[in-house]
């Protein structure tokens, strides 16, 4: 069956011996949105985004992009189909500059290194690290490092980019930074699908917010609606959060 | 940056120049043989370096593919008198095919996983060849002594056809290392050797870019062990295909420092001299002081400058700057 959705979700079920890290979890993307996945560690949220990205294979369940069942694919071909990730721990090649960094992503749509070294600088002066193009990857900050791991995913040229955890642990003035990154990218026209557990983030710039809890979605719907819920409160946020919100 | 890739070149053309003009300042064999084995393990390390230095696959395995080339083309000689160059690609071909068939099951091995997985290798292949009949076994293949010509691939009068044909094949090796550095591929081969995750998160096929640098490293080893056949006229498996000659690959590699162009030729040219003095000055003692001061000089090295000789030279520029 095909899917006219941007990105659909049907039914995955992802095990782990006896333990269902996702279970029957549906959902769809529209082109162009902001979707946030929250909820407590260990809710399914990694596991979701690795089968989404190729990374995992569901046990049942199916996920469509752009109407082709993307259920089996590998990591890399989807990657190719423009489906661009980051990493919960941050992942880059430390023994490479930012720019090389940047240019191997950019390799998927180039033969040649100085073709992709050209989209590179292109790329690092769209995600403000071009000044720190000749740093060696393992000699960045841990907020330069998020920014460089997402200016990778940007060079592989997606349509989806998913994000997981790129605001965990940045300063008030870095998260802003990260946010302004994020709604920079939603206007140049990519669709994003964001796991994150800071909240202030979520509110500002997620379109839809999903919730996870022990492997399964509990409520879906708009930033404000999600906050006010009462399942989401006990299961995730707190009653601390419920008072101060909106 | 400019002046600095200047200077290289121009080093480049005169260690070239020298190494020309090497034998007429050193017409005596012995010191020619120890620079033939220089060249052969530079061609080796620069092998090696290809898939451990560049794609992280510390392969202790090599000696294989060494001995594959060797004796392809030996048996293919002795038997169906097939010309020795036709011989040495069909070694290359065999041994970047055998290279490929276990490289595959070996895809998610990583890291010392890989190491361990690439000895074993290396002992299937010389137990399988020690008894097999066709091909010697234990005995081993003598070369027939054709007439002495480069279409032969056979010199008996002097060493010094054996010393240019190394040198060429080592800087072929150099180029095609540099190739591999400088395309897709070495940025590939870098990705990969930083994390499979990461390398497949930017949409690189980290199955088939692995073997790729394993076919490339088992071809050219395979070519230094035709060379070595050709040299020597005579090989078993005790000579071919035991373990220490992979060691001595990767010591090389590591010591001159992996996943820079020169570094395993650097390595070739402090380990094989002292490894050859060494043993011809002490090794007949039977003491085994030859490889305590090998074995000492590595642990100093590695213990001192991680990166390889090239680490330490390259270091030294960055600070003069």
């Amino acid at each position: 069956m095909k899917s006219p959705l941007f990105l659909e979700v049907q039914r995955v079920t992802k095990r782990f011996g006896g333990l269902s890290a996702n279970e029957n979890i549906d959902f769809a993307i529209k082109e162009g949105e902001i979707v946030s996945i929250i909820g407590p560690n260990g809710a399914g949220k990694t596991t979701l985004f690795n089968c989404i990205t190729g990374f995992y294979h569901p046990n049942s369940g199916k996920i469509f992009f752009r109407g082709e069942d993307i259920t089996r694919h590998r990591a890399d071909a989807i990657c190719k189909m423009g489906i661009a990730r980051t990493f919960q721990i941050v992942q880059v090649i430390s023994d490479m500059t930012v720019l090389e960094n940047v240019a191997t992503a950019a390799l998927l749509r180039y033969t040649r290194v100085a073709h992709a070294a050209e989209e590179a600088e292109e790329v690092l002066a769209f995600t403000g690290l071009i000044e720190k193009k000749e740093a060696l990857g393992t000699d960045l900050t841990m907020a330069d490092k998020k920014r460089l791991e997402v200016s990778m995913a940007l060079a592989t040229r997606p349509v989806l980019l998913m994000l997981d955890e790129s605001m965990a642990g940045l300063t008030r003035v870095e998260l802003r930074g990260m946010i302004d990154l994020i709604k920079k990218i939603q206007r140049n026209g990519l669709t994003l699908v964001i796991v994150e557990h800071v909240m202030e983030a979520v509110m500002e710039i997620s379109d839809r917010v999903i919730v996870l809890n022990s492997g399964k979605k509990i409520m879906e719907g708009a930033p404000q609606e999600v906050v006010q819920n009462k399942e989401v409160i006990q299961a995730y946020l707190g009653e601390k959060y419920s008072a101060v919100s909106p | 940056m400019g002046i600095f890739k200047w200077k290289q070149v121009f080093l480049g053309i005169t260690a070239l120049i020298l190494l020309i003009f090497f034998p007429l300042a050193f017409p005596k064999p012995f010191p020619q043989h120890v620079m033939i084995l220089v060249f052969m393990f530079g061609m080796m390390g620069a092998a090696w370096n290809i898939m451990g230095g560049y794609a992280g696959m510390f392969s202790f395995g090599q000696v294989a593919f060494f001995g594959i080339g060797a004796y392809t083309s030996s048996f293919l000689l002795i038997t169906y008198q097939v010309n020795p160059w036709v011989g040495l690609i069909i070694g290359g071909l065999i041994a970047a095919l055998v290279g490929a068939a276990i490289g595959y099951p070996c895809s998610n091995l990583r890291g010392h996983y890989f190491a361990i997985a690439s000895i074993a290798f290396g002992e299937i292949v010389r137990t399988l060849f020690t008894n097999w009949k066709l091909i010697g076994a234990a005995e081993g293949l003598t070369l027939p002594m054709l007439d002495e010509s480069v279409q032969n691939f056979i010199f008996h009068s002097s060493k010094l056809p054996y010393y240019y044909i190394m040198l060429v094949f080592l800087l072929l090796s150099l180029l095609v290392c540099y190739f591999v550095a400088t395309s897709k591929m070495g940025y590939y081969f870098r990705a990969i050797k930083e994390s499979h995750d990461v390398a497949k998160g930017l949409g690189i096929n980290v199955v088939w870019y692995r073997l790729v640098a394993i076919m490339i490293s088992a071809f050219l080893t395979a070519m230094a062990g035709t060379f070595y056949a050709q040299y020597i006229l005579y090989l078993d498996p005790d000579s071919v295909l035991v373990l220490p000659i992979s060691v001595q690959i990767v010591l090389i590699s590591m010591l001159g420092g992996a996943g820079s162009v020169l570094g395993p030729v650097i390595g070739a040219v402090i380990l094989m001299p002292i490894s050859e003095v060494t043993r011809v000055m002490l090794g007949h003692k039977g003491t085994g002081i030859d490889m305590l001061i090998y074995g000492a000089l590595i642990t100093f090295i590695s213990v001192y400058q991680p990166k390889g000789v090239w680490g330490l030279f390259t270091g030294m520029v960055k600070r003069s700057k």
